[in-house]
């Protein structure tokens, strides 16, 4: 299943990489308004769930996934390296999971780990930002498993997941009902409110209902993307 | 010991056919691939690697299909053609990384011991980033000899190497996809040193050399040119050993005997032509 020599090449090829400083972007700008917000509004009490919740899990982190989902293995197929790792006996559907294993806990990592740290710098938070965490850790899980799915996809996975992200999580999931079932946002949401429920949240799907559609997603794109790099290709000749 | 059996094999890409309805078995021993740029050859070691599925026919080692089957790496060990790797880690990090990616039971010792095949134990514990062309190749091929393959697989050894230093035991001639000529590599040798060989040789009088080696049965040409006088003999050997005889006899001064197409290309181009 996961194999610790791929994990630990993949880091360090991760953060070796100088896209590793775009990973700290999101976080920073998530930190930075909780701190803004918070000396320029200290009275209201509404926000903290509305930027750190709705705008933090579907545009914050999502990007933050994308950018190291896309890269764990997207990056290494790119380049061709991926070659001397499936030269070896390794089982592609061991290769996935580590992939994946490694983009959730960079993605916790950079993305739910500010969402703790913001939602404890915001005012009368404690619970909140506790279940601002659990839902960022869900949503950095399945997120991963999508952007890992696309990068052995498509070469174009990075400008599929702003499309995806701009559009999907961040336009359609807010402004149509339906579409929260198939928003990895709105499981991060779900899972949110259930620990601290708020009205501000918006939050359309029960905790249940978020953890098995989460689930369903992520498993789904991992399987998926093991049959895919089952098939990987190396050109030939074009002749 | 190990086959590798085409049967019928093709492979096509959209209209374009790479690889024509090829039969063979390919046993122990060094086997090289040799053909013109788009003959096939990388089609044909793409799919014995697994890296391609066969349109038509089947390809398998000792019996077992190679495609969507890594499990055939324990037998087999790639080369890749393409010169990325992971630059970050040592020579060292890498293929003991790669030993262990196998489950080698010492996956330390065997590393060592395929870094010291290639001579890259100077070298191990730098950056693969700070390597030349030429030690990335070894470093890569010591990788992909770490298990101790009984097939190993080099995409483009050629790759600034004498390829008459690489080869021995049996080739396989591709040409247009298919399988032109295959056989003991020292038969296709002296195919190849019985083909026309190319010279310029430069002298003090060129004329007048022109004019002796055209009286010789294994002279097949002569042309006096703006760089000298260009020679096409059939008979190699006699011709390098007569040419001082003559030049001597003639009282001509030799400045310059180049052979001018040694290239792998022209080979290629003669095995084909027959």
């Amino acid at each position: 299943m996961f194999n610790p020599v791929v994990a630990g090449i993949t880091v360090r090829a991760t953060l070796g990489r100088r896209r590793a400083l775009l990973f700290a972007i999101p976080a920073v700008v998530l930190i930075a308004l909780t701190v803004v917000l918070r000396a320029s509004n200290p009275a209201g009490v509404s926000w903290p769930a509305n930027v750190l919740g709705t705008f933090g899990f579907s545009v914050l982190l999502p990007l933050t996934a994308l950018i190291i989902g896309t890269g764990v293995l997207g990056a290494e197929i790119d380049d061709g390296s991926v070659v001397h790792l499936l030269a070896t006996p390794v089982r592609r559907r061991d290769v996935i999971i580590t992939k994946f294993a490694v983009a959730a806990g960079l993605t916790t990592l950079f993305a739910a780990v500010p969402e703790l740290i913001a939602g404890l710098l915001a005012p009368n938070s404690g619970k909140l930002a506790v279940a601002l965490f659990a839902g960022a850790v869900v949503g950095a899980v399945v997120y991963s498993a999508v952007f890992v799915l696309a990068s052995v996809m498509t070469t174009r996975a990075i400008a599929f997941g702003l499309l995806y992200v701009a559009i999907w999580e961040g336009a359609l999931s807010n402004l149509v009902g339906g579409v929260r079932i198939l928003s990895i946002a709105h499981y991060a949401l779900g899972v949110a409110n259930a620990i601290y429920p708020d009205h501000d949240l918006q939050a359309g799907l029960s905790l249940s209902t978020s953890l098995i559609l989460g689930a369903v997603v992520t498993v789904g794109g991992l399987y998926l993307a093991t049959r895919r790099l089952e098939t990987f290709s190396l050109a030939g000749d074009p002749a | 010991m190990s086959v590798i059996e085409f049967r019928n094999v093709s492979r096509w890409y959209g209209n374009v056919v790479a690889v024509n309805d090829i039969t063979m078995d390919i046993g122990p021993g060094v086997t090289g691939l040799l053909g013109p740029n788009g003959a096939g050859k990388s089609t044909i070691l793409h799919m014995i690697a697994g890296f391609l599925e066969p349109s038509k026919g089947t390809l398998a080692l000792d019996g077992t299909a190679t495609w969507r089957n890594p499990e055939v790496y324990r037998r087999l060990g790639l080369v890749p053609e393409r010169d990325s790797v992971y630059a970050f880690l040592t020579g060292a990090q890498f293929v003991s990384a790669t030993a262990k990616l196998h489950k080698l039971p010492d996956p330390e010792q065997s590393a060592a011991w395929a870094i010291g095949l290639t001579e890259m134990a100077e070298a191990q514990d730098r950056k693969i980033s700070t390597y030349s062309k030429g030690m990335r190749q070894r470093i890569k091929v010591a990788a992909a000899l770490v298990h101790d393959p009984e097939i190993l697989l080099l995409d483009e050894p050629f790759n600034g190497m004498d390829p008459r230093q690489r080869l021995s035991g049996t080739i396989q001639v591709m040409v247009a996809g298919r399988l032109a000529a295959s056989g003991d590599f020292r038969a296709i040798r002296r195919l190849m040193t019985s083909r026309p060989h190319v010279f310029r040789v430069k002298t003090t009088d060129d004329r007048r050399l022109a004019a002796a080696l055209v009286g010789r049965d294994y002279t097949h040409a002569v042309e006096l040119t703006s760089k000298g006088l260009q020679v096409r003999t059939s008979d190699f050997g006699a011709f390098c050993e007569q040419i001082a005889v003559i030049a001597r006899d003639e009282n001509i001064r030799l400045t310059e005997l180049l052979p001018t197409d040694e290239s792998l290309e022209s080979v290629f181009g003669y095995l084909i032509a027959n």
